[in-house]
């Protein structure tokens, strides 16, 4: 029976042509967005879990309540001991310190006096410890413009825009403006080894990388930081796993009453990336319910039409005495063949645009200039195992839905007006 | 009720005869506050949200044009020199030997931590110079009698657009400022006491700064000595100075 009908509907253009050609356009655009969204989505939580969140954040509960002006009066103190409890209670993560500070970027003249000068947004990690995780995780060696990465104490990165906005180049010096942590001037001269640019200009504007040891002494913050920052060791955000070490975390070191206390935040608790992480799980979601709904609606209609065309067909079946329901059962199996045929060429050309976009991306850098928010410059999708069924079943049960729909007027003929009709 | 008449015309004629008008009080406040020049030393008590420091200085100015800091304590801020010259301010760093400009908006930073913007202390004109001022009413302050003066700003480079002060009825010194943004929010509210006489001028010796937009209990700005029209030598306001 199915060979049968797959024959009819192969040799019966008329009848597969269009129904293929929408449900393979649904299944195609299913697929497609589904995995742009989801790399796009995805590649601005990890940007931001490398940059800004980490997979889990420890701050005191002040800092975190006025964390947009990097106050540093209100850093983490004692971090040595802290690192090291964290590491003996959480030992599948990686924690790292980092220290964010705002300040002034100022390049001499000849004489040591003020030649040109703007805002900087510094950022100090471990640069220099043999093993730092830090300078991959943030892809620092991959963003370098010009000259290399610090090798001793006292050199710098800045970003190329400043470099280029200050006429500035490796081996100048340039001192940074600021205040320490006990609101003392902070004055440190240091020596650019290189030129970043991330192709973000939420990260590239008025960038400065220190390492971490040179902004402890220059700032008064020895063994202090602005923030720890917990990765897990296998890369991937866990939100269950990272629940579960917050709510330990802070049953054992918050303190309500002392707001120097230290309190751990998971990626999604920080900068709407919650929002962002539930959008991207239920995108996919959200294609699925629209799709199937239109084409079920497109489909509806395509059966209809194809039913009027092949009325006089369904007339002559039921007169030479097909029943009615196996005429119906036909109808639903030949729009599954239809359907299946639609959806795997669809989610062939979905997976197909998908690689090219993963592997090739849509580079916007040029767009960005303004772009207020931490954005990956280049978009790319993401192909994940669900891709492979995500448009598949709802392109075969949109067909049958539809087809079911307009197939119901079967039950609607009348055999004795059969004859009547046929003669027309 | 002829009697009743002259009496009330009388009190009235007495009450404009002996309130001086806003613009009166005002250039008072500014002879006591404003001088040829002064050296004095202070002590910037500076209460944080973790620990309170204290830093000692000792400034020279010149009208309102010219002035010259040097930090004497703690030994971090030691050396540090701020030099302003009309609109433009620089601030010398022993550690670096550097002389860096500041400019723009790193004005309205504060210094050192302090509830004290570098705008705060670059504009150092005269009230009468920079607002328009009317006479709110006469108020009791603590144990003082005070003219309770609204200033809205008459020239445009000005940080704070509006004040409301607080001026000794009797000395003719500032006891309370604040001063608003042009929204209407409060930025600042100031105190002054410990109102001493000096060369014959009644002058505030200890002044509570409050940034309002921050937490933290204020700075507190004490005068140890004050000496106004004294020598100063010229080369002292230039930039060669700042690195001796």
């Amino acid at each position: 029976m199915i060979r049968f009908i797959f024959k009819g509907v192969i040799r019966d253009k008329s009848r597969s042509l269009i129904p293929v050609i929408i449900v393979s356009a649904g299944v195609f655009l299913t697929v497609f967005l589904s995995s742009y969204f989801a790399g796009v989505f995805g590649d601005m939580i990890d940007l931001s879990a490398r940059f800004t969140t980490g997979h889990v954040k420890v701050v005191t509960r002040a800092y975190a309540e006025n964390e947009d002006q990097m106050p540093l009066d209100l850093a983490l103190l004692e971090v040595g001991s802290l690192k090291t409890q964290l590491n003996a209670a959480y030992p599948d993560m990686e924690w790292v310190e980092r220290i964010h500070f705002g300040g002034l970027l100022d390049v001499p003249d000849e004489n040591g006096e003020t030649r040109a000068q703007g805002p900087a947004i510094g950022t100090a990690i471990d640069l220099l410890s043999p093993g730092s995780t830090e300078i991959a995780r943030m892809s620092i060696q991959e963003s370098i413009a010009k000259g290399s990465i610090p090798s001793k104490p006292g050199e710098a990165l800045i970003s190329e825009g400043f470099a280029q906005k200050f006429a500035v180049s490796v081996g100048d010096e340039i001192t940074i403006f600021g205040s320490t942590m006990n609101g003392s001037m902070m004055f440190k001269t240091f020596i650019i080894s290189g030129t970043l640019n991330f192709g973000n200009a939420f990260l590239d504007r008025g960038a400065v990388f220190i390492d971490l040891r040179d902004a402890q002494l220059a700032l008064d913050m020895e063994d202090a930081s602005s923030e720890i920052l917990g990765y897990f060791n296998d890369g991937v955000y866990n939100d269950a796993k990272a629940l579960q070490v917050t709510e330990s975390f802070n049953s054992s070191y918050n303190v309500p009453e002392d707001e120097f206390s230290p309190q751990m935040m998971r990626l999604v608790d920080q900068n709407e990336l919650g929002q962002y992480l539930s959008l991207a799980e239920h995108m996919s979601s959200i294609f699925i319910l629209v799709f199937v709904m239109a084409m079920s609606i497109v489909l509806w209609n395509t059966g209809l039409l194809g039913g009027l065309r092949r009325y006089s067909e369904y007339g002559i079946r039921l007169a030479l005495g097909e029943e009615k329901k196996h005429i119906f059962y036909t109808t639903l199996l030949e729009a599954a063949i239809i359907g299946v045929i639609g959806s795997v060429f669809g989610t062939v050309l979905g997976l197909a645009g998908a690689y090219y976009l993963q592997t090739y991306g849509l580079n916007l850098s040029g767009m960005m200039d303004n772009v207020g928010m931490m954005m990956p410059a280049v978009l790319r999708s993401k192909i994940t195992p669900e891709l492979f069924y995500i448009g598949f079943f709802p392109g075969v049960i949109a067909t049958v839905f539809g087809n079911a729909l307009a197939g119901y007027a079967i039950y609607k003929r009348k055999t004795s007006r059969l004859f009547k009709e046929l003669e027309v | 009720m002829r009697k009743v008449v002259v009496l009330f015309v009388a009190l009235i004629s007495f009450a404009a005869f002996t309130s001086p008008d806003a613009k009166e009080i005002l250039d008072k406040v500014d002879r006591n506050m404003s001088s040829k020049n002064r050296i004095f030393e202070s002590s910037m008590i500076i209460h944080g949200r973790r620990a309170t420091r204290t830093i000692n200085s000792i400034s020279y100015s010149v009208g309102n044009k010219k002035s010259f800091t040097e930090y004497l304590s703690p030994a971090r801020e030691q050396g540090t020199k701020m030099l302003k010259l009309e609109d433009k301010l620089w601030i010398y760093s022993p550690s670096t030997d550097r002389i860096i400009q500041i400019s723009g908006h790193m004005l309205r930073q504060s210094v050192m931590g302090s509830d004290l913007s570098y705008e705060d202390m670059l504009d150092d004109r005269k009230l009468t110079e920079v607002y328009t001022s009317t006479l709110a009413g006469k108020e009791k302050l603590g144990d003082r009698d005070v003219f309770v003066l609204d200033l809205v700003a008459k020239v445009d480079d000005v940080a704070y657009f509006a004040q409301k002060i607080w001026v000794d009825a009797e000395r003719f010194v500032p006891l309370k400022q604040e001063l608003f943004a042009k929204s209407g929010q409060l930025l600042k509210r100031t105190e002054f006491s410990d109102v001493k006489q000096v060369q014959g001028r009644w002058f505030p010796m200890t002044i509570v700064y409050k940034d309002m937009l921050k937490e933290g209990s204020g700075t507190e700005f004490r005068i140890t000595s004050i000496k106004f029209d004294q020598e100063i030598p010229e080369y002292l306001f230039s930039k060669a100075s700042l690195k001796k």
